[in-house]
């Protein structure tokens, strides 16, 4: 029991006088609205009190920093010791271009790197191929080879910046790279930091880069795990995602259930499929949450989330180490709140979703810019995206103190409940065969599908507001200046990888490609093949045909 | 004669799968009383305009998330002249700035609507601007 | 006339629109029809049917690109349900074959059922035709998939596939539904899933306690694994192409095919004769305001249906 009975009793009693007096002020003056509930539509009540949490057991339930259930945060010291990261994700037009803003995010205060591709990279297809017409550059930076990928990294000391690269079906590749260019750089692999976001389980829920089917994709991301396991130590090889399942439509439960189920399964796959003890890697178990607009949702969600992985990894996969009861993630403001309406409202939402994300003890977080509606974001955008967090750490004083938000009826209340939904997601999921089962049922995709729709019609109808969209509507356009990303990249990109194609040793480019293609045949680890490959300047496309080739094509069967 | 239904497909040309709005559009069509041929993503123009053709469509709706509409809006409308389907007619939607609205416009695209526009208006649009073809 | 040259030669933008004139009932493409119909009867109609998520579609997808491989040309109509409170359909089986969206020897399309019950449109009889015409060596045509209204598509096919997978409480539902007494071929997807076996054996047993089959044609169950395994999903398909033509074979042997040709002929006139006698009284009635009335009447109950519809066919039927 959380409070003593005495006090219960008291509180009943004085609750009840409270209702009585708001229901004769309801019966004056009506509530503005009938409907209260989060931006997911979670019913919300008028008031919390001791009585919502009265069942909840400190030791078990709450804790201490550093103590089991990890709630109130894995780091004993909280944010005084250690801020979280800036991590900006960035990333347009060509490598030197992108490494260029790198410098200046570094220069600005950044603490670490994220990445982002462009479409053609993201699927697995060079500059040339057909279908990346149009999209060279356009919305994250075109990495063809090796070559483009040392003069991403240019300048940057590898050993004392870890690197986020937001990559999925070619993620060995990538990475690959990366360790590469380390290797070349001087700097050994266990010294390199980072993540690989590598989770293919949430395209094929949400966002939908797909090039091979589940179950060998499932295979991909366990060697990853399996190499980083036994020589990058530092490295998280997984960013098990929920961010793009928000912004697919989900509920800010779905979002937290559907993420941990993809995470435990994971988990499972690697240790039937690697024989790893689940201690040797899960430390290294990284996740990406959705920082949305409904500021006491996502605070309880991460809280939740802290609190359901701990309890999965020790109750429900015996785990012994403390660090692989930890729940570490990174977070971004959600995409999806921002308007194209008054765009400079989008500094304000994007400052509150940070907020959130800080009391809910996010380990890195990116902010959004307000033009990001448009297209990708200015110098200008970034900076203010940049200082948003750098206010938020050095001016508010909510870094003070830990957890703020601990012992609130309503945010323990809110967090016991979004718990519970969740747990209930994840058993309906172990009972349809996984989450690879329930993927092939269509069943995450068609809950995304129905959570979409209903937001949409709440928000035509004004169920749910979004300021300057459906109210404080205003006729004249924000006049912002939009970055253009010039179509010239494409014909650059193109030249310089025939440039590199026709230097490169031929020869030992098809052996390595040939080395891949035996690795996934046989169950081989693909790792040490993609770094001697890429090494010899194979393209990105190139080893991606080769996976292609061996693992079938998935075509999305697209549930509406 | 029963009353004419339009026909319309919402189609996401290039690598782009974030489809949301495209699968809301779908249902919302749907409610619209629209008769609405969904293709999915990862579609190329040509892809999409054979698919338009033979689906008979009075109206091809276009996504695109990842800012490569100044080629793959255009390049589908080339796609349906050079299959003599002209009367099919275009509009398109997602992360456009509006710095190129006349470029898709010149390039022969009838709307395009950005995110913030209410599902009622758009099927207002299209009731008020769209025909279902008549000719034989 | 130049319709009827164009859908011969193949023109796929007539085709399609005088199918969408078909679907709204536009009376001068009956007349097409008309023109073309002499043309038909040269095309394999092969219905495919089963419950929503059976992967209807997948199968149809790797069936056009086996008849390709073997150089045949295919027209697929797809028909989808439309909302019975809008009348929009969304028709999204296109997906799973848009990779054949640009060979010329495939045409696909999209058609809802706007109202009509046993699964598929009224259309879809006369696209048939069209597509036959067409030059079609197979008319591929995917029902909505609603269970026990499923059994209309016998009248249009000649070669009935039923699609079943494993674990969907199939295997009680279909013995229920009567859409095993229409199937030519079983073909079991997803059979890699857990249930399958226990499906086939259900299936096996229901064949084995039947008396005799027509033209001595006992459907085979054809199991198609992993669509992913690109080998041996490909030889279920090679199994279940061999199947149908097989089947073909057997009905022609048999003589059989003008029994199933007749069937889909009385359909046809059945239909046509309503459309040409019943729908123009409907309309009449209508629009003189005589359904209202009627409607009235029985609302307060002061006469019957039955009595209603006699007097009416008493007037119409003399008139002529």
């Amino acid at each position: 029991m959380y409070f003593a009975k005495e006090l219960l009793d008291k509180s009943s009693k004085m609750r009840q006088q409270w209702e009585d007096e708001v229901k004769k002020s309801v019966a004056k003056h009506a509530d503005l609205k009938e409907d209260w509930s989060t931006v997911s539509s979670l019913p919300i009540n008028r008031l919390y009190g001791p009585e919502d949490i009265k069942d909840m057991n400190f030791e078990e339930d709450i804790a201490y920093p550093g103590q089991f259930p990890y709630i109130r945060g894995n780091q004993v010291s909280g944010y005084r010791g250690r801020h979280w990261t800036y991590r900006m994700f960035s990333g347009f037009g060509t490598a030197r271009d992108t490494n260029t803003r790198w410098h200046e995010l570094l220069a600005a205060g950044q603490t670490g790197l994220s990445t982002a591709f462009d479409f053609p990279t993201l699927m697995g297809y060079d500059s040339d191929d057909p279908k990346a017409r149009g999209e060279c550059g356009k919305c994250g930076v075109a990495i063809d080879t090796l070559e483009d990928f040392l003069v991403l990294v240019d300048g940057i000391p590898m050993d004392k910046i870890t690197t986020s690269m937001t990559i999925n079906p070619p993620a060995t590749i990538l990475w690959a790279m990366y360790c590469a260019a380390a290797e070349i750089k001087g700097v050994p692999l266990d010294r390199i930091g980072g993540t690989i976001q590598n989770d293919m389980l949430k395209e094929f829920i949400a966002q939908k880069t797909l090039m091979c089917p589940p179950e060998p994709s499932v295979k991909l991301i366990s060697d990853t795990v399996e190499f980083g396991t036994k020589h990058v130590p530092r490295w998280n090889t997984i960013s098990i995602s929920g961010y793009h399942i928000r912004e697919a439509g989900s509920t800010a439960v779905q979002e937290l259930a559907f993420t941990l189920r993809d995470g435990m399964e994971y988990v499972e796959d690697v240790m039937k499929r690697k024989g790893l003890d689940i201690d040797e890697f899960a430390p290294r178990l990284s996740f990406f949450f959705n920082s949305h607009i409904d500021f006491f949702e996502t605070i309880a969600m991460m809280r939740a989330a802290r609190r359901i992985w701990a309890k999965a990894m020790r109750d429900r996969y015996n785990a012994k180490d403390e660090r692989s009861w930890w729940m570490r993630f990174h977070t971004q403001t959600a995409g999806c709140s921002l308007t194209a309406q008054q765009p400079f409202n989008n500094v304000v939402r994007t400052a509150i979703e940070a907020l959130a994300a800080v009391l809910g003890g996010t380990q890195s977080l990116h902010t959004n810019s307000l033009d990001e509606v448009w297209c990708l974001p200015t110098d200008f955008a970034v900076q203010i995206a940049l200082r948003t967090q750098q206010v938020i750490a050095e001016e508010t004083g909510v870094i003070n103190t830990i957890d703020p938000l601990a012992g609130s009826y309503f945010v323990e209340a809110l967090t016991n409940e979004m718990e519970e939904q969740a747990w209930d997601y994840v058993h309906k999921i172990d009972d349809m065969g996984g989450m690879v089962g329930a993927i092939d049922k269509g069943f995450p995709q068609m809950e995304l599908a129905d959570a979409a729709y209903t937001f949409q019609q709440q928000i035509d109808s004004a169920e749910k507001i979004m300021v300057g969209v459906n109210k404080y509507v205003i006729d004249e356009k924000a006049e912002i200046p939009l970055l253009d990303i010039e179509d010239r990249i494409e014909k650059e990109q193109i030249a310089r990888l025939n440039e590199v194609k026709r230097k490169r040793d031929g020869k030992a480019a098809k052996k390595s490609l040939d080395d891949i293609k035996n690795a996934c045949k046989t169950g081989e680890n693909v790792m040490p093949h993609c770094i001697e490959a890429v090494k010899n300047l194979c393209s990105v496309q190139e080893i991606c045909d080769v996976y292609r080739e061996v693992y079938g094509v998935f075509r999305d069967p697209a549930m509406y | 004669m029963a009353k004419r239904k339009l026909r319309i497909m919402v189609a996401k040309p290039g690598l782009d799968g974030h489809d949301r709005g495209a699968r809301v559009l779908a249902r919302c069509f749907r409610d619209a009383g629209y008769e609405t041929i969904y293709t999915g993503c990862h579609q190329t123009p040509e892809e999409i305009a054979a698919a338009a053709v033979q689906e008979d469509v009075d109206c091809l709706g276009l996504s695109c998330m990842s800012g490569a509409h100044r080629y793959l809006f255009p390049a589908t409308v080339e796609k349906l002249r050079e299959l003599g389907a002209d009367d099919i007619q275009v509009i398109g939607g997602g992360i456009i700035p509006d710095a190129d609205y006349q470029v898709l416009y010149d390039a022969g695209l009838k709307g395009v609507f950005v995110p913030g526009i209410t599902l009622d208006d758009i099927i207002k649009w299209i009731n008020e601007n769209i025909v279902p073809n008549m000719k034989d | 006339m130049e319709i009827v040259k164009k859908v011969r030669d193949g023109d796929v933008r007539t085709v399609s629109r005088l199918i969408r004139r078909l679907e709204d009932q536009i009376p001068e493409a009956k007349d097409t029809i008309k023109k073309i119909f002499p043309h038909t009867g040269r095309a394999h109609v092969i219905g495919f049917t089963g419950s929503p998520g059976a992967g209807k579609s997948t199968i149809i997808d790797a069936m056009i690109a086996e008849f390709r491989k073997r150089d045949k040309t295919v027209g697929v109509l797809l028909v989808d349900p439309s909302s019975p409170f809008t009348g929009g359909a969304i028709l999204g089986d296109r997906i799973r074959m848009q990779r054949h969206s640009l060979d010329p020897g495939v045409f696909v399309r999209s058609l809802a059922t706007r109202g009509a019950l046993g699964g598929l449109s009224k259309a879809v009889g006369d696209a048939i035709h069209i597509l036959d015409a067409m030059g079609k060596d197979y008319v591929i045509v995917e029902t909505v998939g609603t269970g026990q209204q499923e059994v209309e598509i016998i009248n249009h096919a000649h070669t009935v596939i039923v699609v079943m997978i494993p674990g969907m409480g199939d295997e009680i539902q279909a013995i229920k539904a009567g859409i095993l007494e229409i199937a030519d071929v079983f073909v079991i997807n997803k059979a890699d899933r857990d249930g399958a076996g226990k499906l086939y054996r259900e299936l096996m047993y229901m064949l084995n306690m039947a008396n005799g089959f027509p033209g001595g044609w006992r459907p085979p169950i054809v199991r198609a694994e992993n669509m992913f395994d690109a080998e041996s999903f490909g030889r279920s398909l090679e199994e279940l192409t061999n199947a149908i033509n097989e089947h073909y074979q057997n009905l022609v042997d048999q003589d059989l095919l003008g029994d199933r040709v007749k069937r889909k002929t009385m359909i046809e006139l059945n239909e046509a004769l309503h459309s040409a006698i019943l729908d123009p009284v409907l309309t009449a009635l209508v629009e003189s305001g005589e359904m209202d009335s009627m409607a009235d009447k029985l609302l307060k109950k002061e006469t019957d249906p039955y009595t209603l519809a006699e007097k009416v066919a008493k007037q119409y039927l003399s008139e002529s």
